[in-house]
């Protein structure tokens, strides 16, 4: 190893160091600001060790050179343009291209390096990191492209199915594991080509009939895959940067996985073979009836203004209505008032893990006040109201009890709370289609309305009252 | 089997178990940062794609090239920005606060900080 070698390896060790520390330092809001920072400077010595390394080399054709710089700039400026428009809503969908072009972007290494060694023989190891590589890069491609496509509603966010296609995926998977077994045994770039391809359609079945409120799951699932992917692409070149990197990616996405499933109680398996959306939702449980109780604008405020405590359960009704801004602008009346108000928000709620506590901070809400799912729940107990907007399975007291389609999944205790209101625009039924049995409940009131005039409604009557 | 791929998959679980040991810690509330964090980071792939370039000397290659350094350099940009604008609306308390004391007008001051925010970086 020459001393140049020593010095870019140590290079990327130190940039392994800042990805790590830069993760560290996001166990807490506070720092982790700070943490982004320690990872981003790991990046720019990474990439600046490699292009170390490239000139080092000394073969890079002038066409090389053009042809890397030009890419990067265009990539950057796409990704540059990308991040600073976004709104917070549409959050899912940029993470879900991003997963899509780190994806691709490691599949296409692997099949770089392939395509120049398949004449001259290729290690064995090396075949069976680049069909790694290419089929997890390849899926996680077209598969998050198609997520992202539901997400943003261009593609109906309902479970697609259409005859055949589980014959179709399982094809896919057949041809893909088939030449992958012919690669090891015979090098050849023909047969990746029909991996590829048998890859790439495999994502696009695997995500086509999952259903919107599977979303969270398929994401992380997806992120894993992109983490995954990169650190085989660091197998297949040795680069240990990338190897370390893609680790933590996908262990970040695992753990993300894990915990999104749980919240649903379904096994990631389950979600994957697939169908939950709005199909198979088991036999629907007899309601206790249409006994609900509605309520108009000024009597739910007068409960509103008049409690000590307040709990506001956000749920993605609240983010599909945009109408985050409005219920900070509420909580903050009410705590002008002496009104404690905090948020319960339950790990899917939103279309990706923690996407609604980034639009309550976009609408201003110190994020002291948002509890997590096992952090409030005991808090309902001594709370005066609790204002549910735009949520409704999280919040089935039926989870409680077997035998339904959301048995045993976590849910907020809102039911325990002294008094609730519901803000519905109807008594539609949420994702696993059943009843929901706290808007039956004697102490729950409904406010039959959309999030957002309903919010604003309640904020004029509840000023009102201040005068 | 190599020596070079047994470190190789040593050092791969390894950091699978410093990441499975660092993140556990991160809090829900940061769950999406994270992940735009994530994508910054898998972003290092441009250092593969940088090195396609060292051997690219057909159309072919440089056409990967291109296109791996675009994928991957959209990753490191766009993630680490978009988790910055994210982690930036992360405040432990209401920020500017003398705008909140104003009667009715607070409406709409109390949300102006993160309007701007948003013009500004736009």
């Amino acid at each position: 190893m020459s001393a140049f070698d020593w010095v870019t390896q140590l290079l990327y060790v130190a940039s392994a160091t800042c990805f790590v520390l830069g993760l560290h330092l996001m166990n807490s809001p506070a720092t982790a600001r700070r943490g982004n920072q320690v990872s981003t400077a790991g990046m720019i010595l990474a990439v600046a060790t490699t292009l170390a390394l490239v000139a080092h080399a000394g073969t890079v054709t002038t066409t090389g050179w053009i042809v890397m710089i030009a890419g990067a700039l265009l990539g950057g400026g796409a990704g540059l343009y990308a991040a600073r428009t976004v709104e917070m809503t549409a959050m899912p969908q940029l993470v879900s291209i991003f997963n899509a072009v780190g994806g691709g972007a490691a599949a296409l290494v692997a099949i770089d390096d392939y395509v120049r060694l398949a004449s001259g023989g290729v290690a064995e190891s090396t075949t069976i990191t680049t069909i790694l590589d290419v089929l997890i890069g390849a899926v996680t491609f077209s598969g998050s492209i198609i997520a992202a496509g539901k997400l943003q509603g261009l593609i109906g966010g309902a479970p697609i199915t259409f005859p055949g296609s589980r014959a179709v995926n399982i094809a896919a998977a057949a041809v893909a594991a088939g030449g992958a077994i012919y690669m090891i045994a015979t090098p050849s770039v023909v047969v990746l080509i029909i991996i590829i391809a048998a890859a790439l359609t495999f994502g696009v079945t695997m995500v086509l009939p999952i259903g919107g409120a599977d979303m969270p799951v398929v994401i992380s699932l997806l992120n894993a895959f992109t983490g995954t992917a990169v650190a085989m692409a660091g197998f297949v070149i040795g680069n240990w940067a990338l190897i370390i990197a893609g680790a933590l990616v996908g262990a970040s996405g695992g753990i993300l996985t894990k915990l999104m499933a749980d919240a649903m109680n379904r096994s990631i398996r389950n979600i994957i073979v697939g169908g939950f959306g709005t199909g198979d939702s088991g036999p629907a449980v007899e309601g206790p009836g249409g006994d609900v109780r509605s309520i108009a604008a000024d009597d739910a405020a007068i409960q509103l203004a008049y409690a000590q405590k307040v709990i506001i359960v956000p749920g993605y009704g609240l983010a599909a209505a945009q109408a985050q801004h409005q219920v900070a602008e509420l909580a903050r009346v009410l705590e002008e008032r002496g009104v404690e108000v905090s948020y319960a928000i339950h790990p899917v709620a939103g279309r990706m893990p923690g996407h609604m506590n980034v639009l309550l901070a976009e609408a201003n809400v110190p994020y002291p006040q948002l509890k997590e799912m096992d952090e409030i729940n005991p808090e309902f107990a001594r709370t005066d109201v609790a204002l549910v907007i735009g949520a409704n399975d999280v919040t089935n007291p039926a989870a409680r009890r077997p035998g339904n389609p959301v048995s045993g999944m976590p849910i907020l205790d809102v039911d325990q709370a002294k008094s609730i209101i519901v803000i519905k625009r109807s008594m539609g039924h949420g994702y696993a289609g059943i009843d929901n049995e706290l808007y039956a409940d004697p102490k729950t009131s409904m406010f039959f309305s959309d999030a957002k005039g309903a919010l604003t409604e309640l904020t004029a009557a509840v000023k009102t009252l201040v005068a | 089997m190599t020596t070079v791929l047994l470190t190789d998959i040593t050092i791969f679980v390894l950091a699978l178990l410093v990441g499975f040991e660092v993140i556990s810690k991160v809090p829900a509330t940061l769950h999406t940062p994270l992940m735009s964090a994530a994508n910054s980071i898998h972003g290092i792939v441009l250092a593969g794609a940088m090195l396609i370039a060292v051997t690219a000397h057909d159309a072919l290659g440089y056409i990967l090239a291109f296109v791996a350094a675009a994928f991957a350099a959209m990753n490191v940009v766009g993630g680490y920005l978009v988790t910055g604008r994210m982690l930036k609306m992360f405040r432990r308390s209401r920020s500017p606060v003398p705008a909140a004391d104003t009667a009715p007008a607070v409406s709409g001051n109390g949300q102006n900080p993160a309007a701007g925010q948003r013009g500004a970086s736009s």
